[in-house]
């Protein structure tokens, strides 16, 4: 009988011992969202008056309301990260070996995409343990629920970074993506500011706001820190992550990728 | 389904109009040692790619120990074990941990891949080696490791694309003899692509492929008798024009 639990269990101790071989990676993974918790929301925690909104009961701190953002910020690089890595891998050649391994391309790749999400919540509760230290006290219960929502939102994530990284032919081009793809995304969303405080200064970049998948994850993510849901988010995110997935999935083909390389050297 | 190790029946392939392969057919007995010569461009890197499921076969098809790769998919894959030509190690991974990685992705246990990996790396000269990381390693030993995880699911049929490419002489030397010796002592078929006639055995089988097409296949001594040359080199040259 098949058994698809060894593949899949390989692939993520892969990633395991990779992102602990690099202990640069983790470093960055945790200084980069302290930063902005510690510096960016002090410095604008003055600056920016929050009203109360759901998931919110009452009036809570700019530090606060950064952190579901911050998460997201976390599995946004993390999944960049881990199509940096694919990119490298098939630079190096040890993506062939994956993907000549006797199991479907899917699930081969959504192994992939799980050894990624694994790492990027070892991230998450990373921080989320240092952040105590600053003050930023969560609800347990929200932190247990948060769990299967990183889950889905890391897949999400995670599969917009292997959709680029089928489109990336070089090691090279992906600093062009990662200007182009991860800033915007992350400025342009409920991350460091509601909505309505978008609104304030522009319709059209409020729209945007609403119309960003990462709004939707970082807003999941928001709700279930309370231990409350945001369907429409929820929704989004499904949606989201199964289309990001299949189009990576259809993407991914050496013969493309092979015949690409061989028009652009001719 | 033919008994085969390899079975490769009407095969072509193009990239857009550019024909690669045409109509390519060879099939590899159990335990034969076929090597593939052709100069750059023959198509051995296609075809190669077909085999080993990377590219998907349009034309014809390709049955591995049996298993035809367009009706069975990936799984046909199992029975096959692979030596890239560029190198596909996890640099940052030790030995032990780069072939425990491909042992699970053959769906193996963790006992029966300690096994397997110990008695590989014993075979191949490499147990010192065991807990060290890659990025140490000299090419050879590298080549050595590569060698070693392709044959640790205990495939029908081993593809070797190039293997001793930028590898000092001895260094060759020792992995062409291991290589020649692995079909009588496993079973193992050998599919060996090389555009070096000296890692040819004079009874070894030849495929010449020339401009995606397959213009001779003899043994090593039959080739050049067939071609009315002295040699292998002279053959080559000749069915390669």
């Amino acid at each position: 009988m098949k058994t698809w639990l060894p593949p899949l269990l390989g692939v993520v101790k892969r990633e395991l011992l990779r992102f602990v071989n690099q202990r640069e990676r983790f470093f960055a993974a945790l200084v980069r969202p302290l930063v902005w918790l510690v510096v960016f929301a002090a410095g604008f925690r003055a600056a920016l008056g929050l009203s109360i909104e759901p998931p919110y009961q009452t009036y809570i701190e700019y530090e606060i309301y950064i952190v579901p953002g911050l998460i997201g910020m976390i599995q946004l690089f993390n999944g960049m990260q881990s199509s940096l890595s694919m990119v490298y891998d098939q630079e190096m050649g040890s993506m062939r070996v994956l993907l000549t391994a006797p199991y479907p391309r899917w699930f081969l790749l959504l192994s992939k995409l799980i050894a990624g999400v694994v790492v990027s919540i070892v991230q998450v509760l990373a921080f989320l343990l240092i952040a105590r230290f600053f003050d930023i006290n969560l609800p347990y219960t929200g932190i247990l629920i948060l769990v299967p929502v990183l889950i889905l939102t890391g897949l999400m994530l995670g599969s917009l970074g292997m959709l680029l990284s089928s489109t990336i032919k070089q090691l090279e081009n992906f600093a062009g993506v990662m200007n182009f793809i991860i800033f915007p995304m992350f400025f342009l969303s409920t991350a460091l500011y509601p909505v309505w405080k978008m609104r304030e200064s522009s319709d059209v970049l409020a729209t945007l706001v609403q119309w960003n998948p990462f709004t939707h994850a970082v807003e999941l993510i928001r709700f279930s820190l309370y231990s409350t849901m945001n369907w429409l988010a929820l929704g989004v995110v499904v949606v989201i992550t199964l289309l990001f997935f299949f189009m990576a999935c259809w993407s991914y083909d050496p013969a493309r990728r092979f015949r690409a390389s061989r028009t652009k050297k001719a | 389904m033919s008994n085969f190790a390899l079975d490769v029946r009407n095969v072509s392939f193009s990239y857009g109009k550019k024909a690669a392969l045409n109509n390519v057919n060879i099939q590899i007995e159990q335990g034969q040692t076929c090597v593939l010569l052709g100069p750059n461009g023959a198509g051995k890197t296609t075809l190669f790619s077909l085999i080993s499921g990377l590219f998907s076969t349009r034309e014809g098809d390709i049955a591995i120990a049996g298993k035809s790769l367009r009706t069975n998919g990936a799984s046909a894959l199992a029975p096959l074990g692979i030596v890239f030509q560029a190198q596909t190690l996890d640099l940052d991974l030790s030995v032990q941990q780069n072939l425990a990685y491909f042992c699970s992705l053959h769906g193996m246990n963790r006992h029966n891949a300690g096994n397997r990996i110990a008695d590989a790396l014993s075979r191949l000269e490499l147990l010192d080696k065991r807990h060290e990381k890659v990025r140490t390693l000299n090419g050879g030993h590298r080549r050595r490791v590569e060698i070693a995880r392709a044959t640790l699911h205990q495939p029908t049929i081993l593809l070797l694309d190039e293997p001793t490419v930028g590898l000092d002489i001895p260094t060759r030397r020792t992995l062409i003899d291991y290589l020649h010796n692995l079909p009588s002592q496993d079973g193992t078929a050998i599919f060996w692509a090389t555009h070096l006639v000296d890692e040819v055995a004079a009874n070894d089988r030849v495929v010449v492929m020339s401009q995606g097409r397959v213009t001779g296949d003899a043994t090593a001594e039959n080739l050049a008798s067939q071609t009315g040359t002295d040699s292998l080199e002279a053959a080559f040259q000749v069915l390669t024009e």
